[in-house]
């Protein structure tokens, strides 16, 4: 599903790689935790595999392909494979639950009469049945979140990336998102998601890849956020 | 290809950033106007020249008693030399199409007819006014072939070719004509420079819209298409409005007030109208869209 092989970023304006010789595999299916303090290259981790930059060295495979040598034209096609949820969820504030959801389906050119069927759809899985006709304003964190994550799954991607999506949320409905990011990765979607949430990562138990300084310092299946030092 | 959602975002972005919209249809308007004017001018001056050479002749005026030019020592010209001239003039057929003798008498019914409402008249006797050949060349550009055969020959005063005078007129209406070409291009520069600019505002003010198309993996084409059709749609909002401009010109100007003062003249037809009204469209609708191009390239990329 997602291998990086000898990974290095270096960015133009600094001298130390985000990330410096990185290698990871993660399998079809799989739910990863990304854990590591601020600067340590997690969003960098994620900005690569969605191609939003490019090596400096060493080579990313995202769902078969090579990225170093995916053309630019092929880029959507391979986005529209993978599902981006982030912290500050990224709604259009005047477009209502159902428009936000409708606009990614739009944009890649998919039919209404997909659109009027598979939203609701989706709408139903993230629990939010009912709640189509509202705008963003009208609810609440979790709620837009699971709007944000509705739109992300509803091309039933094969990936979900998933940037601190409990970032902004109280621990209770964090605990509700966590649920759904779940149940998404039980219908098949494999999931990535970096997290400050130590308490999330020590309940859920899954796997765990923790960097630091642009390495990996831990790769743990079952993993809880820090070490029992 | 979902048309309707492209033309719901056009029309979105259009009413959103209404003023520089506004701002954009009414530089290409007024720029392709300058523009669609100085190509008018240009076929203007060709039409003219194809009727004023057609007509132009070249004179060549003969001695009479008061004559003082070196050519005329021998005072008014004789029988002899008029009849050479003749001869010669037939001689450089096919050059020579036409040649026309006219006469003191007939130089001055003319004259008087030219000049009836003029107190000139009463002071012209038909002595005073020359005799002369009128003599149309087939090419007149050839003039110089008539005037070095002619010109300073005896009995012969001056060679006159009315082509030189008109060719002072037609380089003063190309200037003219160049002039307005410059303030058009010009416009059109500051025009591409606005577009560019309203591109930006549009551009960051969707970059919401623009950065989740890019993440849900939209392709560039979708993404850019809303943005370069309402720079056309804009340009070619202007662009019509600038035929339109031309179209009133030809009515007003030309027709309603040029051709009837003017009546000894030929005026561009609406075949020239017709003729430029595509190249304005063309013009706006080609401009905008480069302009869009080139900026969305840099401000929309994956």
């Amino acid at each position: 599903m997602i291998l990086f092989e000898h990974v290095t970023k270096l960015y133009a304006s600094q001298t130390r790689p985000a990330l410096d010789d990185v290698s990871l595999e993660i399998e079809r299916g799989e739910f990863v935790f990304l854990v590591g303090p601020s600067g340590s290259g997690k969003s960098t981790l994620l900005r690569l595999i969605l191609r939003e930059e490019n090596t400096s060295n060493g080579q990313v495979w995202v769902l078969g392909k090579e990225l170093g040598r995916l053309s630019n034209w092929k880029i959507p096609a391979l986005r529209r494979q993978i599902g981006t949820v982030f912290q500050d969820f990224r709604l259009l504030p005047n477009k209502t639950v159902f428009e936000n959801v409708a606009f990614a389906l739009e944009v890649i050119g998919k039919p209404s009469s997909h659109i009027k069927k598979v939203v609701p759809e989706v709408l139903e899985v993230v629990g939010l049945a009912g709640k189509e006709g509202r705008r963003p304003d009208e609810l609440s964190g979790g709620e837009q979140q699971r709007v944000a994550i509705a739109r992300a799954f509803v091309n039933r991607p094969l990936l979900l990336i998933a940037d601190e999506p409990t970032g902004n949320l109280d621990p209770g409905t964090s605990v509700g998102i966590m649920k759904l990011l779940d149940r998404i990765n039980r219908l098949g979607t494999t999931v990535l998601m970096s997290t400050h949430d130590a308490a999330i990562v020590d309940q859920m138990r899954r796997r765990v890849v923790e960097l630091e300084g642009g390495h990996i310092v831990r790769d743990q299946d079952r993993g809880v956020y820090g070490y029992a030092r | 290809m979902r048309a309707n959602f492209v033309m719901g975002e056009v029309g979105n972005g259009l009413r959103r950033n209404l003023t520089m919209t506004l701002a954009v249809i009414i530089t290409v308007a007024v720029s392709l106007g300058l523009f669609g004017v100085s190509l008018l001018v240009r076929s203007q001056v060709a039409t003219m020249q194809d009727f004023w050479y057609d007509k132009v002749e070249v004179s060549i005026f003969l001695c009479s008693k008061g004559s003082d030019t070196a050519s005329c020592s021998g005072g008014e010209v004789t029988t002899a030399q008029r009849d050479q001239i003749e001869a010669d003039l037939e001689s450089l057929r096919p050059l020579v199409s036409e040649i026309y003798y006219e006469s003191k008498a007939e130089a001055y019914t003319r004259f008087t007819e030219q000049f009836a409402n003029s107190p000139i008249v009463d002071n012209v006797t038909e002595n005073a006014l020359p005799e002369s050949f009128r003599v149309k060349l087939s090419d007149p550009t050839q003039y110089e072939v008539v005037a070095s055969a002619f010109a300073g020959r005896p009995g012969v005063e001056q060679v006159n070719d009315q082509r030189q005078i008109l060719d002072k007129f037609f380089r003063l209406l190309g200037g003219l004509q160049l002039i307005a070409l410059i303030i058009a291009l010009t416009m059109l520069v500051v025009t591409v420079l606005l577009i560019v600019n309203t591109m930006r505002v549009a551009a960051f003010s969707r970059r919401r819209e623009t950065s989740i198309m890019r993440l849900v993996g939209a392709s560039n084409f979708y993404i850019q298409l809303p943005f370069l059709l309402e720079a056309a749609i804009a340009a070619g909002l202007g662009a019509l409005i600038a035929i339109g401009g031309l179209v009133l010109t030809k009515v007003v100007v030309i027709d309603g007030i040029l051709a009837p003062s003017f009546q000894f003249t030929a005026f561009v037809g609406w075949d020239a109208v017709i003729g430029i009204a595509p190249i304005l469209l063309l013009t706006g609708v080609a401009l905008a869209g480069i302009a869009a191009f080139l900026t969305l390239r840099k401000y929309l990329r994956v």
